[in-house]
């Protein structure tokens, strides 16, 4: 390795994280630790049916019989679920109903992160883009924006702690369908501490005007955080949601353990968009976030659709695989990843298809980049039944190294009980050559807008994925985790 | 406006140029000629400054500054443009992107507001066009699945779009047909200004026939060993190399 790409790689690893400030705002905590009295704390918080609470206390009883898993190709010291606290929120009356009534505080922590609170007018004769936030701040939402033009189309968009109150039948069936509440151990804690998250339903033939979005927010120290969220597109429904994620900068680790449940019914479709931005610890590994994420969608009904678009660029670590049930006919899977790991960073992540009805169909991308000295995995599985007649599935996973002290990593496991599926499966590792660098400098570029372009090219499959407010975002982001302090 | 100095050059540790002397005014097309391995690359790499090229003695000015203290990128927004013998590919990244951030990157440095999109698109299109490039080529990733002929024409598209006043051209003739080379040579003249001056780096006399040089220079293990007029490029063409491989000796 020369010289010069010893100082990118070393730029790399120095990426500036804009997002490491903390709110200062009065907040209320749970007492450190998990047990029975902080489920039961948790669940009155949020004035929650006893149901809830009983399916909650049914979780946390399973949990403690579970163990934590270690298959994943991550390494990290033992986590000490009793030292952190599991409910943190600003304190205040009562929940905010206009913005007006929200702290100032808050409003400008959003300001600062460049999420709009503020409903755009729709101005005549204009094809406006909108987006509606669902603003959670560590274990609460604090505002929900265009609710109510959401609800003249019969669209439930709010946060899930209040959907349980509202519309407890829905949340009643469909929680925990897609993801059991025994699921897995992080998914199992979930289950039984999770505190906000969104809602969705989109009734029948009704497509969704706008994009929705969350925006989680970790802030407090010392806290784990817990979504959960819950997105059901009826028939014939389709939304695309969005949701991003920025934490302060901590020398300590902190948990989030987000479980996302996806229902799509006969021909509904649902594009699921992460930006994922949280916090990845310094350049020698102390503190970031340790994100340990189930993720799943039931294409159940027939010709319905899910598609996951993830960026995952922060986290110390990433431990994540959104997947597809396609039991469905005709229903059809997608994953598009990009993943970057830097400094001491680590991610594990992929997809799981599982092909259940006839014709069902995925489409597999995932596009990791390793630089520093972080390791990067792609872990998937594609699992195809005998009743999956005529099914399809195409894997594309390409790992892009930036110096020589990372890693890249591709484990794709493919189980196939039908004869007639066909599955094609590519792989490729190529590093950023000086070569290319060298031809973007000769023509202008300086060492940074050459990394970002190459990786932005590197990505573009993916990228191109997300919807248009974001892609342009995305990749600002990309460009913005190669930035470094030239020297 | 460039003066080339009693250049010496090694790649690791190895002297590869060995005293290199050229002056090219203002407006003046120079053609370097020389067998393989001479140092032909080697000299346009020194000159812009690619990593694991070093300079070990003598000086380069180019429009009255010391050129050897910028990088590559502050070279090329001096205006050294060097059209690589071996044109790299970026996949993903489409000509239109390319050209577009190097455009504005350049524009940057010139104090000039950037283009937008649709002003680069029409800038582009009427380049393209010039230089015999269809609109889907813009659309392409950069160099990915081009011929080698529609690689050298890319280069010279990057040429034409990023007008600088220093144009090195690589072997830009070498594994192009006949018709490919008329294109090109059309795209290099037209280029051809009082404000720019062009070093052609060839292997054969035949690129020369189409750009007429004011000057040719041989270059052999690492040394200037002749210059002269246009008729030195036939005189080569006859003889070949044997005299300064024997001269060298
Ligand atoms: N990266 C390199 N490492 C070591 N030697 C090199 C390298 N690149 C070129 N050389 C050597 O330098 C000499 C000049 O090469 P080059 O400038 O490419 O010649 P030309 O372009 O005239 O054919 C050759 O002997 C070649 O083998
Ligand atoms: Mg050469």
């Amino acid at each position: 390795m020369t010289a010069k790409t010893q100082t990118l790689a070393k730029n790399l690893a120095e990426q500036k994280y804009k997002y490491g400030f903390v709110t200062a705002i009065e907040q209320e905590t749970a007492p450190l630790g998990v047990n029975e009295d902080i489920v039961r704390f948790i669940s009155a918080k949020k004035n929650e049916p006893a149901w809830l609470l009983e399916w909650r206390l049914k979780a946390f009883h399973h949990w403690k019989t579970m163990s934590e898993p270690h298959w994943a190709k991550i390494h990290y010291p033992p986590i000490n679920y009793q030292s952190a606290s599991y409910y943190a929120a600003p304190k205040q009356s009562a929940k905010p109903q206009t913005l007006d009534d929200v702290d100032p505080e808050l409003l400008k922590t959003y300001a600062k992160l460049g999420i709009p609170l503020q409903e755009q007018e729709r101005l005549a004769g204009v094809a406006e883009r909108r987006v509606a936030v669902d603003a959670v701040f560590d274990s609460v939402s604090v505002a929900t924006t265009y609710k109510k033009e959401l609800e003249s189309h019969g669209i439930i968009f709010c946060p899930i702690s209040e959907a349980v109150i509202t519309h407890p039948d829905l949340v009643r069936k469909y929680l925990g369908s897609v993801v059991p509440m025994t699921d897995n151990f992080f998914a199992t804690l979930n289950s039984a501490v999770f505190t906000d998250g969104s809602f969705v339903y989109i009734p029948r033939g009704v497509r969704c005007p706008m994009e929705l979005s969350t925006y989680f927010r970790i802030n407090a120290e010392n806290t784990g955080q817990f979504e959960r969220t819950l997105i059901i597109a009826d028939e014939g429904a389709s939304v695309s949601y969005l949701e991003g994620c920025t934490a302060p900068k901590r020398d300590e680790n902190q948990l989030h353990a987000a479980v996302v449940e996806l229902v799509a019914l006969d021909d509904a479709a649902i594009k699921y968009s992460t930006v994922q931005n949280w916090y990845p610890g310094d350049k020698d590994g102390k503190g970031g976030i340790y994100n340990f994420v189930t993720k799943r969608g039931a294409c159940r009904g027939n010709r319905s659709k899910i598609s996951w678009t993830q960026v995952e660029t922060g986290s110390a670590i990433t431990w994540k695989y959104p997947s597809c049930i396609l039991q469905g006919d005709g229903s059809i899977g997608e994953f598009y990843s990009v993943a970057i790991a830097n400094n001491c960073q680590q991610a594990d992540t992929g997809t799981k298809m599982i092909h259940i009805g006839k014709n069902t169909r995925s489409t597999i991308i995932s596009k990791g980049i390793s630089a520093g000295r972080a390791q990067n995995t792609y872990r998937g599985l594609v699992k195809i039944l005998r009743t999956a007649k005529g099914a399809r599935n195409k894997t594309q996973c390409d790992s892009l190294l930036i110096g020589d002290a990372c890693g890249a990593h591709t484990f794709p496991a493919l189980e196939s009980r039908q004869p007639q599926a066909r599955v094609e499966h590519e792989a490729t590792t190529s590093k950023v050559s000086e070569d290319q660098i060298f031809y973007c400098q000769q023509r202008g570029l300086n060492t940074e807008e050459a990394m970002a372009l190459i990786v932005n090219g590197f990505c573009k499959e993916v990228l191109q994925e997300l919807p248009m407010e974001f892609a342009v975002e995305a990749q600002k982001l990309v460009a913005i985790s190669l930035e470094g302090s030239v020297g | 406006m460039l003066t080339i100095k009693n250049l010496h050059a090694s790649i690791g540790g190895k002297e590869i140029l060995k005293g290199i002397d050229l002056s090219i005014p203002a407006g003046q097309v120079h053609a370097i000629m020389g067998p393989n391995g001479s140092g032909k690359s080697t000299l346009s790499y020194i000159l812009s400054d690619r990593a694991g090229y070093d300079v070990t003695e003598g000086s380069v000015t180019f429009k009255g500054r010391d050129l050897l203290s910028l990088n590559t990128e502050e070279r090329a927004a001096a205006g050294v443009f060097l059209a690589m013998q071996y044109p790299v590919e970026i996949p993903g990244v489409s000509n239109m992107v390319f050209l577009k951030t190097a455009l504005n990157a350049i524009r940057a440095s010139r104090g000039q507001s950037p283009l937008d999109a649709m002003q680069t698109l029409k800038l582009l299109r009427g380049k393209a066009s010039a230089i015999g490039l269809s609109e889907d080529m813009l659309k392409r990733a950069v160099n990915v699945g081009f011929s080698g002929g529609e690689k050298k024409r890319n280069e010279i598209l990057q040429m034409a779009v990023l007008e600088p006043s220093l144009c090195i051209l690589d072997e830009t003739d070498s594994g192009l047909d006949i018709d490919a080379l008329k294109i090109v040579a059309d795209g290099v003249n037209a280029l051809r200004s009082p404000e720019r001056s062009m070093l052609v780096i060839t292997h054969y006399q035949r690129l020369l026939d189409y750009i007429k040089p004011d000057a040719v220079h041989v270059l052999a293990y690492g040394k200037i060993r002749r210059s002269g007029g246009a008729e030195l490029a036939h005189e080569l063409e006859e003889k070949g190399y044997t005299d300064f491989v024997n001269e060298a000796a």
